[in-house]
């Protein structure tokens, strides 16, 4: 890794703030659920933010993301709104999907969020498809497939690895490596001990990164993100993470060791990241504690506003099924 | 139909009605296992040339990975290309049932109208090539059961040149069945650049006794059978669905309307098909005008049988619809 790969403060900061964007907006997510007040299923990202913020901050406003169910945080750190999010999740008209996708299926072209699937593995393929035609078309632009550790036993991530390499598509595979597919253990379900060795199988690099390490995180991300730009194919990135909030939130993580949950909740990323930031002096307290409030204002709002806003036309139910008319 | 009396195969009309689109389209892309020239344009052969025409950044040989050839065809579509894809078989579909029913099909109302998925997957089938059971189902009722997608197939080579352009150029996500057999059928030389419009059938044959809804190779069978009873003074309806899904209710309401009487003939197996939607639409909206209870015929409730007497007898034949007209008439 040469110097050049370590980032500035300013990009640090950013990817500060998309990290703490994600994490209170995911705060607010769980209060609004607890509370009653906006039940909804919902898969907490909580405890993975630091690597679409470091991969975020590689990205242009032009670049792609194809993400999953527990992809809140993917889509905030590329932009996806949160007053259109919020409406999405509270199933308005005002959402990005019309209310018609939900939290599972957030999409949100406009910001780079082209996919959020609900099946395990199905973000590959698609993002290969969505690479392929930047290659074609000869776009210096990239797409994102994040997944979890459980996709990288499913034939997709298989097909798709293979044919991203056989062509050298412009994408970059992000596997976060939370631990659990479900609610079994990694171990138990995959038979290599580093997803980043699948890479090897269809000759592409394969990293192994610490994604709570925000400097880590963001050299890995850039220099996968640099590769497929400049035409040299894909790359997967495994980035070793924790979730903390279980596979569906509410669930009672029965099938974790004891202990676990709450040793990787005590070295949380986020709060390292800022107390990090702040030591060495790349912001200070006052600047991150006005953004955390403006940001957790905002949050709060698009809540009020997602609330109050209509539910869809009943007319949505044949709208969208089919193109209209050409 | 306006054309020409120069005749062509089935493979020829489907492979100009691509080289045609992709001429006029740079968009336009062709995806699948063996498509690309040095692997022969397809194993029977229908994008033969069109690598060689077009470049193979455009016209890729895939590795045999359906879930990741549908998923390339979906991505490139939501880029804004009109990818077409080939499936080899149509049951090799069902190892891409993801990609096709949970993505394709619904991305248009699940992203509220933000994304679509102008993709047309080809796919051949058909039993009568003693393929069995993995390589020979019709599968449309699979398709057509899921909301977001258009189920096409042909009757003709003229029909399959307009029907597939249409396809390629329509926004949604279109399923084009391909028939193996009907592969060599010759037929006359379609116009070029025709489209014929999707959700419209056609009355291949006006009748006014009974009206026979069929669609594929299926339309020849019942314009035999219908040649047939002419001959007794009898006139049949032939109506061709051409688009199955969402399909053309009020052409052939119209027509059940006017002979009283209706057979639905595919080649599908007859338990849950295609044929049982229209029978009971049909029955919903022309219950006290019909002569005689709606029919259908269609393959027997097993896999499609290797052995040829077997085979044969699992066939919707010019028998079985002739003795369904039989009883419908009674």
């Amino acid at each position: 890794m040469t110097s050049q790969d370590i980032p500035n403060k300013e990009i640090l900061v950013d990817m500060y703030k998309k990290s703490v964007l994600a994490k209170i907006n995911d705060e607010n997510a769980r209060r609004v659920i607890m509370n009653g007040s906006l039940p909804m299923i919902y898969y907490s990202p909580r405890g993975q933010e630091i690597i679409p913020a470091a991969v975020s901050v590689n990205l242009s406003d032009e670049d792609t993301i194809c993400t999953i169910y527990r992809g809140m945080h993917d889509m905030v750190c590329k932009g996806v709104p949160l007053s259109e999010l919020w409406g999405e999740y509270a199933g308005k008209a005002t959402g990005t999907c019309k209310g018609k996708g939900g939290p599972m299926h957030i999409t949100h072209p406009s910001s780079g969020c082209m996919l959020t699937t609900g099946i395990v593995g199905s973000s590959l393929p698609i993002a290969n498809g969505l690479a392929l035609s930047y290659q074609i078309r000869k776009e210096n632009k990239v797409c994102v497939a994040y997944f979890g550790d459980a996709a990288s036993n499913i034939g997709a991530f298989h097909e798709a690895l293979n044919m991203a390499s056989i062509w050298k598509l412009p994408v970059v595979f992000v596997c976060q490596n939370n631990r659990y597919g479900e609610h079994t253990k990694f171990e138990k379900a995959t038979a290599v001990t580093k997803i980043s060795d699948r890479a090897a199988a269809y000759d592409m690099p394969g990293i192994h990164v610490d994604g709570n390490d925000p400097v880590a995180m963001y050299q890995a991300a850039k220099t996968a993100i640099d590769r497929a730009r400049n035409g040299d194919g894909p790359t997967l990135i495994e980035a070793m993470t924790f979730r903390f909030f279980g596979h569906v939130f509410g669930d009672q993580d029965g099938y974790m060791d004891k202990g676990e949950k709450a040793q990787a909740m005590a070295e949380d990323p986020v709060p390292k990241f800022r107390a990090w930031l702040i030591e060495q002096d790349y912001s200070s307290e006052q600047e991150l504690a006005e953004y955390e409030a403006a940001v957790d204002k905002e949050v709060k709002s698009a809540i009020a506003n997602a609330l109050a806003a209509p539910w869809p036309d009943m007319d949505e139910l044949n709208i969208d099924v089919l193109a209209a008319a050409q | 139909m306006e054309s020409t009396n120069r005749q062509i195969t089935t493979v020829e009309a489907l492979n100009s009605a691509m080289a045609d689109a992709m001429a006029f389209d740079d968009n336009i892309i062709v995806l699948g296992e063996d498509v690309a020239d040095p692997e022969e344009g397809g194993v029977a052969g229908v994008t033969h040339g069109l690598s060689t025409k077009f470049g193979d950044h455009r016209v890729r040989s895939t590795p045999i990975s359906e879930q990741a050839i549908v998923g390339a065809g979906i991505g490139s579509a939501m880029a804004g290309m009109r990818p077409i894809v080939e499936i080899m078989m149509m049951n090799f579909a069902t190892v891409a049932m993801d990609m096709i029913v949970n993505h394709a099909a619904k991305l248009r109302f699940m992203s509220g109208g933000q994304t679509q998925v102008p993709l047309t997957i080809r796919m051949a089938t058909g039993a009568g090539l003693s393929t069995a059971g993995q390589h020979a189902d019709y599968l449309e009722a699979w398709f057509a059961h899921t909301s977001g997608l258009k189920i096409v197939t042909y009757s003709s080579p003229a029909e399959a040149y307009g029907l597939l352009q249409s396809c390629i150029f329509d926004n949604d996500p279109c399923i084009f069945i391909e028939n193996f057999l009907a592969y060599a059928q010759k037929g006359d030389a379609p116009e070029k650049n025709l489209r014929i419009p999707l959700g419209k059938a056609n009355i291949v044959r006006p009748g006014k006794d009974l009206t026979v809804v069929c669609y594929g190779p299926q339309v020849g069978v019942a314009l035999a059978v219908a040649e047939k009873f002419s001959g007794e003074g009898i006139e049949i309806e032939v109506v061709d669905l051409r688009t199955i899904s969402p399909w053309d209710k009020e052409t052939v309401l119209a027509s059940v309307k006017k002979t009283g009487r209706l057979i639905i003939n595919h080649e599908a197996v007859r338990a849950f098909g295609v044929g049982a939607e229209i029978a009971a639409v049909v029955q919903e909206e022309l219950w006290g005008q019909l002569i005689s209870p709606v029919r259908r015929v269609g393959a027997p409730s097993c896999p499609v049988p290797y052995s040829r007497p077997l085979e044969l007898a699992f066939m919707s034949s010019e028998q079985d619809l002739e003795r369904e007209v039989r009883k419908t008439l009674e």
